[in-house]
């Protein structure tokens, strides 16, 4: 019983994790890159605006992040709830 | 020495490396064919992946794309390595703990139905094909243009070569081959783009002189470039121009889509364990994000060369003459994919945007009568060392770099093939007691039979080519990327529901595809026409992978929640592929 609680709250923490990652993969790309561009029009960046930067560069940066951050604390978590491989 | 000698020992060198792993890196039993005895580090891993991912397409034609449109292609910038975020979170650890063999054997196993295999083999080997005949027709155009040999000469070349090392060595020989021409694919890209950036801008790297000042007038080099192509009635190339929506919709399904691609999904079955395929994702992006940060600078920067080769004072200066035109435009006129015609008989080439209304009435003024050259966007990347007036060796290089990365993704996509056919038609459904020995037998007979049918199209290439690779992201996208999320993240959808919200996705899926582009693409047999004005709510063929994905979830939940719930045992694979302790074993089976 204890075992399955255990690897519930494993599950979950996955979940949450994952739901944080996924938004702030939407918001770069979908949000700051697309649809939030004209928001972001008055930020300048060489020769254009915040969102061309995002659209063509950032994202790919953030995406970069995100799975390295993700690996990390996935593997740590793994360890915590005592589910790693040996 | 003569341009011809350094390309045949670039070439031929790279060759020779491919030729020698694939002896060294022979597989010897199904699970090095399929899976590379799961041994591989995964950082080669990731580089492996990068190599197989980033195909003809990527290398040649994005950057080209990037360069006529701007701001407008960033959803190929956006959608080919935000799929990354997706394999690593969603997908790839998951599969890696199933611990089997190909991606029709999850969906068949977790769904305990043969027709969802069967459904899943179908919509691979449509993507997968598809997706080869590209391949295929790009490995012809290099040798062409770089070794001066027939169109179909260099496919045969192309294909023995991949033969060899593919049907030796399996996964394994393709794994470690891939590494090697990863390294000469991103050598090829990077060295002539920090070449130019360095010539325009003063910076080395290419993603930050995207963004330094033009070195020549002191101004940006975006407001450089929006102000010349402005000044000739294009559109400017940092603005958007498109529907929103359709944007958005485009983005998403090149994202689900390379996430659901089954030859990519398959290099996380390589590494040995699954805290690696969590890894191995974010390598993979590493390396594949060289490349994509380097595009958009190539783009930019083509673009911004072209047109001072063509107008050498500036936009309100007579432009080039033709006769004074640099060697790369004869070499290119060559090929037939740069083309000039002089409209108005002045004997200087014009070259500005005729469709435009607004710039009609300037262009009458300038005495111009049409826009005279036309460039092949695809000729971009592979001019460009051309272009910039760089050395031979790095012409020789880039020749080089596009065949590796031709190659290797061919080579992925046909051992993606070999695989389903071997193991998940034969042994899985027709001979299932076929020993080990026949089994391997049977997936280099049918890798054989692949690379085959993949030469014969590429020198019979259907004309319908370029416009399945909609309908590759779009089955993936719209079939196989719904099922594996819902088989890892749900344990109530159940065999009726998966298989019919795959037929749902893949039938609409193909339906509006076909309405558009013509059924089964021959040309005229379209019922709507193919133009922003006519896509319903404004969703381009090429951007409804992502809707038809949608529909999947929505009718998988539905029959699921309707019918019975999946068996114990079925609820137990689930909850056990969830947890990474244990994957060792599985795959001991």
């Amino acid at each position: 019983m204890s075992e399955n609680s255990s690897s519930n709250e494993y599950w979950s923490a996955n979940i949450r994790l994952v739901k944080f990652c996924l938004v702030i993969w939407a918001v770069v790309s979908f949000g700051f890159g697309i649809i939030l561009r004209p928001l972001l029009s008055g930020i300048t960046v060489g020769g254009t605006d915040l969102g061309f930067w995002f659209a063509q560069q950032g994202s790919i940066i953030v995406f970069l992040i995100l799975i390295f951050f993700y690996a990390w604390r996935m593997n740590s978590l793994d360890k915590k709830f005592g589910v790693e491989e040996e | 020495m003569e341009q011809y000698t350094l390309n045949l020992l670039f070439v031929g060198g790279t060759f020779l490396l491919y030729i020698g792993i694939a002896v060294w890196a022979r597989a010897g039993s199904t699970s090095e064919f399929y899976a590379a005895g799961r041994g591989v580090h995964p950082v080669l891993n990731g580089m492996a992946t990068a190599a197989d991912w980033m195909s003809a397409a990527s290398f040649i034609s994005m950057a080209g794309l990037i360069a006529f449109s701007g701001y407008d292609s960033s959803s190929y910038l956006m959608g080919w390595t935000g799929g990354y975020v997706l394999l690593a979170l969603l997908l790839a650890p998951y599969l890696r703990k199933f611990g089997k063999f190909t991606v029709p054997e999850f969906i068949g196993d977790r769904f305990y139905s043969t027709t969802a295999r069967m459904v899943a083999v179908a919509c691979l080997i449509i993507a997968s094909i598809t997706y080869v005949i590209g391949q295929m027709t790009g490995v012809g155009v290099a040798f062409s243009r770089f070794l001066e040999v027939s169109n179909d000469a260099g496919l045969f070349i192309g294909a023995a070569i991949v033969f060899f090392y593919a049907v030796l060595g399996g996964m394994k020989g393709v794994t470690y081959t891939q590494v090697a021409q990863y390294c000469v694919l991103i050598l090829a890209y990077t060295v002539p783009a920090i070449f130019i950036s360095l010539q325009l801008t003063g910076v080395a790297l290419p993603p930050i002189g995207l963004f330094a000042d033009h070195a020549a007038s002191g101004v940006p080099l975006l407001t450089k470039l929006n102000q010349i192509v402005t000044e000739l009635g294009f559109q400017s190339y940092t603005e958007h121009h498109t529907n929103t929506l359709n944007m958005v919709l485009f983005t998403l399904s090149l994202m689900i889509g390379t996430a659901g691609l089954p030859h990519v999904i398959i290099r996380f079955f390589t590494v040995p364990k699954v805290a690696d395929a969590r890894w191995s994702a974010g390598w993979a992006l590493v390396f594949i994000a060289l490349l994509y940060l380097t595009a958009p600078a190539v783009g930019a920067m083509a673009r911004m060369n072209l047109m001072d080769t063509i107008y050498p004072g500036g936009a309100q200066a007579e432009s080039l003459k033709y006769d004074e035109r640099p060697d790369w435009m004869k070499n290119w006129e060559v090929t037939g994919l740069l083309k000039f015609e002089d409209k108005n008989g002045d004997g200087r080439i014009q070259l500005y945007n005729d469709s435009s209304e607004e710039f009609a009435a300037t262009a009458e003024a300038n005495g111009w009568q049409g826009s005279e050259l036309d460039v092949n966007r695809d000729i971009i990347v592979l001019a460009n060392p051309e272009i910039a007036a760089l050395p031979k060796w790095v012409i020789a290089l880039v020749a080089a770099g596009g065949l590796a990365a031709a190659l290797s993704t061919a080579a992925g996509l046909l051992l993606a093939i070999s695989s389903a056919v071997s193991h998940d038609v034969v042994k899985g459904t027709l001979a299932p007691n076929i020993s080990e020995k026949g089994e391997l037998l049977t997936a280099r007979l049918s890798m054989a039979v692949a690379i085959g049918v993949a030469t014969w199209l590429g020198l019979n290439p259907p004309g319908f080519a370029a416009q399945t690779v909609a309908l590759a992201f779009g089955l993936a996208a719209a079939t196989i990327f719904p099922a594996l999320m819902m088989g890892i993240f749900s344990s109530r959808v159940n065999n009726k529901g998966a298989v019919a919200g795959m037929l749902v996705g893949l039938f609409f899926t193909i339906i509006y595809i076909f309405l558009y582009k013509g059924w089964f693409f021959i040309p005229g047999t379209n019922q709507l026409s193919d133009t922003p004005d006519g896509w319903m709510f404004g969703i381009s063929p090429l951007s409804i992978g992502a809707v038809g994905a949608m529909l999947n979830f929505a009718i998988a939940f539905t029959v699921s929640n309707a019918t019975d719930a999946p068996p114990r045992e079925i609820v137990e694979l689930v909850e056990s592929i969830r947890v990474p302790r244990g994957a060792g074993a599985a795959t001991d089976h």
